[in-house]
């Protein structure tokens, strides 16, 4: 009689407005990913999948980025509806950072999104200045960039510009043994 | 100089008879978090941080601003101080612009420093994203107001060690700012002697100077207490 291998984990990771630096630092785990995969599926992730739509039965999500547009609203409301743990994962996710930086103009004429296209398109364009309008190809910008948490429950955080391959490792090793996460002190805990 | 028996957190400490609550924590080997507070300059109590409970006083008291007293029993860390110092930072970050990110304080910042300090992972306010101004003017440092904190201890350096008072504390609430002069650019302020102290002893990245990057600058909060001991012991290294 052979034991059965325990179910794998199903695991995603999802990248709103941030600068992928949080999934560069998961790569950096390198010969642990084997180890890691061992232990998990990995459903849906935009750098180990091609799956385009977020699946239903998620056990193990983590999140990078901020919600900055309509695309990044409708995957957080889904992902977080099919999964049962959200990760907050970095400081854009954590905290809106970079991304945020915006919502210093939410309070001026326009409001934070004419602001940031104007700035960005038609001030400091060479050729061409217009506003970028494409519905149902380029998503509409939120007014306000937001942190995850202010938008669905999330269940552990993970912070830091990005995290180091060490802390995700941590982080995931506690998970995988069905502990929380020992967040505390410098090695674990820090913005930037 | 009198000694006086207090107990902290069970111990039996003795401190002098002028000594602060802080002073006393510190000197029997405990710590809590302190932002406003430095040692060289007079303390005021505007972080909050290091409050502790007293026992038969009816509220908490900042440690930094209270005298030790005979008998005093103190709690520096009971599961109610432990929240209200977490939220307490976690309104630091939420009140400011705080993108540590890209400031020229990152891994070097006192205020990162005490978050790390009290368990923050995430700030349980909104943050509130207050539109406020860089004081580019001085040809050498500049004050980002997005990330201040309104700790003085640029303020009291400047009036208690440099002797200048370039700087002040201006308007009111959310509108509370460090003011230069009279309000001036500062810049324009002729009684700065570009001696950046107050650059030196910033918690923050709020006061930088010109040629430091992100995650470049070097504080030096312990200058303010190297001047005065030298001034008064005089240790000059040129004597
Ligand atoms: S001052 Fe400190 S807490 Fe604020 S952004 Fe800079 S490093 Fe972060
Ligand atoms: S540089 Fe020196 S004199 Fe000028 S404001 Fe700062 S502490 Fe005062
Ligand atoms: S500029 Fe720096 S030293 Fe001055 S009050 Fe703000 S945080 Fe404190
Ligand atoms: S250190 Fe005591 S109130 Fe700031």
């Amino acid at each position: 009689m052979t034991l059965a291998t325990p179910p794998k984990l199903r695991f995603a990771t999802v990248w709103l407005a941030g600068c992928s630096g949080c999934h560069m630092s998961f790569l950096d785990l390198d010969e642990w990913l084997f180890e890691l995969a061992e232990r998990v599926e990995i459903v849906y992730s935009p750098v180990a999948s091609d799956i385009k739509v977020f699946p239903e039965g998620v056990d193990l999500c983590l999140v990078e980025g901020a919600v900055a547009n309509a695309d990044n609203l409708e995957l957080a409301l889904q992902l977080r509806a099919r999964s049962k743990v959200v990760v907050s994962f970095g400081d854009c996710a954590v905290s809106a950072n970079v991304p945020g930086m915006r919502n210093l103009w939410a309070g001026v004429e326009g409001g934070s999104r004419q602001s940031v296209l104007k700035r960005g398109y038609v001030e400091l364009a060479d050729t061409g200045a217009q506003h970028p309008h494409a519905p149902g190809i380029v998503p509409e910008l939120l007014e306000r960039v937001l942190p995850l948490h202010e938008l669905i429950p999330v269940d552990h955080f993970l912070p830091g510009c990005p995290p180091s391959a060490e802390r995700i490792r941590t982080f995931l090793e506690a998970l995988l043994r069905g502990e929380a996460p020992p967040m505390e002190g410098p090695a674990m805990l820090g913005f930037g | 100089m009198t000694t006086l028996q207090l107990q902290i957190n069970g111990r039996a400490v003795s401190a002098a008879g002028d000594a602060t609550v802080l002073e006393a924590i510190r000197s029997a080997g405990l710590q809590v978090p302190t932002l406003c507070h430095l040692d060289g300059l007079t303390p005021v109590g505007a972080c909050r941080l290091c409050l502790v409970v007293i026992e038969g006083h009816p509220k908490l008291e900042p440690a930094c601003v209270t005298a030790v007293a005979d008998g005093m029993v103190v709690h520096t860390h009971t599961p109610e101080l432990d929240t209200y110092r977490r939220m307490a930072v976690e309104l630091f970050f939420a009140e400011g612009n705080h993108v540590c990110a890209v400031c020229v304080a990152n891994g070097a910042c006192e205020l990162q420093a005490v978050a790390v300090e009290v368990g923050m992972d995430h700030s349980r306010f909104p943050y509130q994203y207050p539109r406020r101004q860089v004081d580019a003017s001085h040809p050498l440092f500049s004050l980002d107001h997005h990330r201040c904190i309104l700790c003085t201890r640029c303020v009291r350096v400047c009036d208690e060690i440099e002797a200048v008072h370039v700087w002040d504390v201006g308007y009111r609430g959310s509108s509370c700012s460090i003011i230069a002069g009279l309000d001036q650019p500062w810049g324009e302020v002729a009684a700065c002697t570009n001696c950046g102290k107050c650059v030196d002893v910033c918690p923050t990245g709020a006061l930088f100077r010109k040629e430091d990057g992100s995650g470049e600058k070097q504080p030096h909060p312990e200058r303010a207490h190297q001047l005065v001991e030298a001034r008064t012991e005089h240790h000059w290294h040129n004597q």
